[in-house]
């Protein structure tokens, strides 16, 4: 009867309710991500040493390799790029130094950490948490007198807040050296010329870096774990709340990056 | 003692439970038949407040649970343990940390003390000396037993059993019957059983329900359960295809 009448309705009508539902349903998932924030929050002082710990070793220490890896090579190709562009415009690579340094510590750094740890660990948060839910485990947390959001989302709020800044960090140090490599033994650039142009870079910028990434990091873990509490229907729900909390953390870290950039440049952080 | 009272509960538009009324005396063994969604593990949940009733009262001891707030809730779910169908043991920990994980979660002794409740609840329910094994490495009925071991090492008032034989060979079936009505008896605790199986049924229980259509069709013993004229029951009961309960066997039908 219900899809009887949908099939009468214009296409107007049905764009109508197309975009209400969306809204609708976009608003139910904003109030419900608020609510699991508001309870993560006030289960953090609570949260387990252990069960912290672990997460610290799992989300910070065993994502270490691939973000090394990830920054050393786009600090090597940052200066690779630049050298060559500057060298085309000034007929020799300035700057090198100065730009690989500024782009790593406010941009990619940060930008690169987060979407490497989206893929990796958010990912298995999600995937984590979803078997959990269709397996009835977050079911069986409460029966046995735990609150999931106190055991489960608290311990990686932690580790996630403390693990992802310090990986930043790390990052940004690891593609200074890559692109050092590059300026010296590829592009020719004296090595005190590189250094000193690193040393330029102050404690804002270190800031405006470390505080997107204290953000992103929050992005990550609460659509991660939201993805995982309210993930239905056996494996194919996992699945899909395992590539939905990967493509909206991305999404999402891409988006506050501008508005967090531009706030933070607005209080003359960066 | 724990009741419902004129209890409806929908998902969306489908209508689980509708009025329906049920009563749990302390020191019952109360199973609850029916079909194939027809909201036997929905009236569990209800009675421990892992979902919310949209009409009627449930009372556990005298406490209308559904008005509750979360710590408070908390504190009458800590009366109550669940052994789920698929036994819902955590993966990520050992059995002896699943059976370990409830007692140390509510502080309930020392380290030394919980290593010695978990080895006893184990060698209650026949698996002693599997505390380092995880879950992966067991079988079906083993997952079985130590979920309901981690439901009893709580000590609770109230047990639920979530289909306990469904997906077991009979001897094991046999085996994890025995072992509730053990813990029945040993712990004196009050249980709620829902199952398709009939043989179960009869041999666990002191009393059975038979939910149909949203409601409490009968509440009886086992005896007169057996000896039923009501047309659903006895068709239920018998396992015949004939009969006043229709089922959806071709597709479009």
């Amino acid at each position: 009867m219900a899809k009887r009448a949908f099939e009468e309705l214009t296409w107007e009508r049905r764009l109508l309710d197309w975009v209400g539902r969306t809204l609708l349903d976009v608003a139910d998932m904003m109030g419900r991500l608020v609510i699991l924030c508001r309870q993560t929050i006030y289960w953090l002082k609570s949260a387990e040493r252990r069960v912290v710990m672990q997460q610290i070793v799992e989300i910070g220490v065993n994502s270490f390799p691939v973000t090394a890896l990830t920054s050393l090579f786009t600090g090597m190709v940052l200066a690779l790029q630049t050298g060559f562009s500057f060298r085309k415009v000034f007929n020799e690579p300035i700057y090198v130094g100065t730009v690989v340094g500024l782009s790593l510590t406010k941009e990619l750094g940060p930008v690169l950490t987060a979407v490497v740890i989206a893929g990796r660990v958010g990912a298995a948060i999600a995937a984590e948490l979803g078997t959990m839910k269709v397996t009835e485990q977050i079911d069986a947390l409460y029966t046995l007198g735990t609150n999931p959001v106190k055991y489960l989302a608290a311990p990686r709020f932690i580790a996630c807040i403390i693990g992802i800044p310090f990986l930043t960090l790390m990052a940004i140090f690891i593609g200074i050296i890559g692109g050092g490599l590059v300026a010296v033994y590829r592009l020719g650039i004296p090595s005190g010329t590189y250094i000193n142009e690193i040393r330029q870079i102050g404690w804002k910028e270190g800031a405006h870096g470390l505080i997107k990434s204290v953000f992103f990091a929050g992005i990550i873990v609460t659509i991660s774990c939201f993805k995982g509490f309210t993930c239905e229907g056996g494996a194919e729900g996992v699945g899909k709340a395992t590539t939905s909390a990967v493509v909206l953390s991305m999404v999402l870290i891409l988006v506050l990056d501008y508005f967090l950039s531009a706030i933070l440049v607005a209080f003359g952080i960066g | 003692m724990i009741r419902m009272v004129n209890v409806s509960k929908a998902f969306g538009t489908h209508h689980v439970l509708r009025n329906c009324s049920l009563e749990v005396k302390d020191g019952e063994s109360l199973t609850i038949i029916g079909g194939s969604g027809t909201g036997k593990s929905v009236t569990l949940k209800l009675m421990l407040g892992l979902l919310k009733p949209d009409r009627g009262q449930i009372y556990v001891d005298d406490v209308e649970i559904s008005k509750l707030d979360e710590d408070q809730l908390s504190e009458t779910q800590k009366k109550m343990c669940y052994v789920f169908q698929g036994g819902a043991l955590f993966d990520s920990l050992t059995v002896g940390e699943n059976v370990a994980f409830g007692l140390r979660q509510l502080k309930k002794g020392t380290d030394d003390d919980i290593a010695e409740t978990v080895s006893k609840t184990l060698n209650l329910v026949g698996l002693a000396g599997i505390e380092r094994l995880k879950p992966a490495e067991l079988s079906g009925g083993m997952r079985k037993r130590v979920a309901i071991a981690r439901a009893v090492a709580l000590s609770p008032k109230y047990l639920f059993y979530d289909e306990p034989t469904t997906g077991l060979d009979p001897i094991m079936s046999d085996v994890i019957n025995d072992l509730i009505i053990s813990l029945h008896k040993q712990l004196g605790t009050t249980s709620v059983t829902i199952t398709h199986d009939m043989k179960s049924a009869y041999k666990i229980s002191t009393h059975i329900a038979m939910l149909y259509e949203g409601g409490i069709l009968q509440v009886d013993t086992p005896e007169n359960i057996q000896k039923t004229t009501n047309p659903v029951l006895k068709q239920f009961i018998t396992g015949s295809a004939e009969g006043p309960i229709k089922m959806k066997v071709r597709a479009g039908e």
